[in-house]
């Protein structure tokens, strides 16, 4: 059986019904690790998060200790929050900004520190006005006790945190379109290079963007240790990871895991299994932008970044969306694919007109109008976003999420072309509750 | 700070310009202030108005126009009124899994309009949204951005009758959940008590909360 990881999720497991407050984090040993962050230097710190193997938690799982490493020179630098958490099937920071926001206000101080920051923000999506609350009483609180502010814990350093909502948009999850989005503008990445983050960032600034999970994490690598911390983990997936699972499961929540499990020990065993002894079908691995798995090729395969990777798809943000027999795959692409239309930015011409008729011909082949030729116009269609449908995706666009749209074409192309065709052969859709 | 000319030519209420000035301390650069200052906007009039974001693009040293593009990029800036109470339906894949279709269309069937409308009292708008990190206790419903999760349709319905009936003063998440909700993504532990008091997200720094913490 598989056993539950308490790092991250430790306070909020044990005492529910406090572990948002100051009390209880400071009774549990809260800020213990930031205080000592104050006296260390930027090379200690960024040499030990570097240590502990720490990978972003965002979806890109790109080291963190060496992101930081990477911060140009000028100042000053900035330290930018991503709580904007709105890649479908994820919600694991949404319970960390409420169950245990002091864990976070601890992590940027470490943070801060390390990356020379004064100033940081924390970009909250603008549907979690709760998150935001509570996170804006921690912070207030942490103002009150010294601990941010001008000075603190007695020591000479300044730091200032600002918490800012965000207005409805997926993309400024992505970290160059929040940065302008934080500058108030409209939403739409910035081309890399030149305006890589860590030399041009906020207001043309160094800057470190590092999602909520990631920097969660940071007292908890302080307080134990980097080897202890990698311990934790699974080979080169370091420490615990955050698991949102979803759909046709019987216990569907966050699960705080090490790598290296199997799918079949994490749909089965920790989820519950599949609701009311329906069968698995197909599962999405990590999050909407990823490419599907099924149970035939992947049930038994570890659960690593890079046995994820190889097998074609990602962990992404570590959102597991599960679906049973009963599921029409036409329809689940269809609303993964609309989605991405709806959260286009329209600077990229591929995206902007791709994922809307990667939507439109499957919203005809759902309906009953579909062609035979449309299965290879998706394929066409997806190829003029995503070059060759390869994985990972060669990009025609400033950002993936074009490509990302084209994970469930290249997914029910692959594995369920049978029901592609039954739709359009049988004039319309054969699962109960679809179009005809 | 003084930056604005706060006299006659503003629409804002002595307590909307002190807010306001507030916000600008917040950041380095005063144009980062656009985003707060359109929900405070929305807030003052009730959604946003031409004359509201020309008062944002005052504070912040801005052209109407570039408030303009600012606020039709982001979906939750509403440039028309909406009713009284704002329910959101996700309908992304989680949700849909699990039955939002039918529970979005059951709140367009009780409060009589399709989604993207407004009843004829203005008491309630229905629109369908995407994923909103709620997947865990799909399928979820937002009234004024406060989450309700594991909503059925008979409970959609019900939650649109309480609505018209009680007519609440301003939303609260905890009490919403308890009247309409089962399953959650995660357990919320201990109630929180403030709300929403209009179609924009509940936030103290903004003053668009209740006031109850």
């Amino acid at each position: 059986m598989t056993t539950q990881l308490r790092v991250i999720t430790r306070r909020m497991t044990e005492h529910p019904a406090d572990s948002h407050t100051l009390a209880r984090y400071e009774a549990t040993g809260g800020y213990r690790q930031a205080r000592r962050a104050v006296g260390m230097t930027r090379d200690e710190l960024v040499e030990l998060t570097k240590e502990s193997g720490l990978l972003g938690r965002g979806g890109a799982a790109f080291p963190a200790g060496l992101k930081w490493s990477f911060l140009a020179p000028a100042r000053p630098a900035y330290l930018v929050v991503n709580a904007d958490e709105s890649e479908p099937g994820t919600f694991k920071d949404r319970q960390l900004l409420e169950r245990d926001p002091h864990q976070l206000v601890e992590g940027i101080i470490i943070a801060a520190v390390a990356n020379e920051v004064h100033h940081a923000f924390v970009y909250v999506r603008g549907e979690y006005p709760k998150p935001a609350r509570r996170l804006q009483r921690a912070v207030d609180e942490a103002y009150a006790s010294g601990y941010l502010g001008e000075g603190i814990f007695g020591s000479d350093y300044d730091l200032e945190v600002t918490v800012h909502l965000g207005a409805g948009a997926y993309i400024c999850g992505e970290e160059t379109a929040l940065i302008n989005s934080l500058e108030g503008r409209r939403g739409e990445p910035r081309l890399k290079p030149p305006y890589f983050p860590a030399a041009k960032g906020l207001y043309m600034m160094p800057t470190i963007v590092n999602n909520v999970e990631t920097i969660s994490n940071l007292p908890h690598i302080l307080e134990m240790g980097p080897d202890a911390y990698k311990a934790l983990g699974h080979e080169e997936d370091t420490g615990s990871f955050l698991f949102s699972i979803s759909g046709h499961v019987n216990r569907p929540g966050n699960y705080e895991l090490p790598h290296g499990l199997t799918w079949r020990e994490l749909i089965f065993e920790v989820a519950g299994g599949i609701r009311d002894g329906h069968e698995l079908k197909t599962w999405i691995p990590g999050g909407a932008s990823a490419p599907w798995f099924v149970p035939g090729d992947h049930l038994d395969l570890p659960i690593t970044k890079n046995d994820t990777g190889k097998a074609g798809s990602m962990l992404g943000s570590g959102a597991v969306v599960v679906m049973d027999e009963t599921t029409c795959v036409v329809r689940a692409a269809e609303r993964i694919v609309r989605f991405f239309a709806h959260e286009s930015c329209g600077q990229c011409t591929p995206c902007r007109e791709g994922t809307t008729w990667l939507e439109m011909i499957l919203r005809r082949i759902e309906s009953g109008a579909g062609r035979e030729v449309d299965v290879d116009l998706l394929l066409e269609v997806g190829g003029n976003i995503s070059v060759g449908l390869a994985w990972p995706p060669r990009m025609t666009t400033i950002c993936p999420l074009g490509p990302s749209a084209v994970s469930p074409i290249i997914s029910i192309t692959k594995y369920f072309k049978d029901e592609l065709l039954a739709h359009i052969h049988g004039g319309g859709c054969p699962f109960e509750g679809g179009e005809r | 700070m003084g930056i604005y000319p706060a006299g006659a030519m503003s629409r804002w209420s002595p307590e909307t310009r002190e807010r306001a000035r507030s916000i600008l301390a917040r950041y380095p650069e005063k144009r980062s202030a656009v985003m707060p200052l359109l929900y405070l906007a929305a807030a003052e009039e009730g959604y946003l108005t031409d004359e509201g974001m020309a008062e944002v693009a005052e504070w912040v040293g801005l052209t109407p126009a570039q408030v303009q593009s600012v606020a039709s990029f982001y979906t939750m800036y509403k440039r028309e009124p909406t009713g009284r109470y704002l329910v959101s339906c996700c309908t992304s894949i989680s949700c849909m899994l699990l039955g939002a279709d039918e529970v979005l269309a059951a709140v367009e069937d009780e409060a009589g309009v399709p989604a993207g409308e407004t009843d004829e009292d203005g008491v309630i708008t229905v629109e369908h949204v995407e994923c909103i990190g709620a997947c865990g206790g799909a399928p979820a419903v937002q009234v004024n951005y406060e989450l309700i999760e594991g909503v059925t349709p008979d409970t959609a319905r019900e939650l649109v009758r309480w609505l018209r009936s009680a007519a609440p003063d301003s939303v609260r998440a905890d009490e919403m959940q308890e009247l309409f909700g089962t399953r959650r993504s995660f357990d919320w532990a201990i109630a929180e008590h403030a709300g929403a008091v209009g179609p924009y997200p509940a936030f103290e720094p903004y003053g668009t909360t209740d006031g109850h913490p």
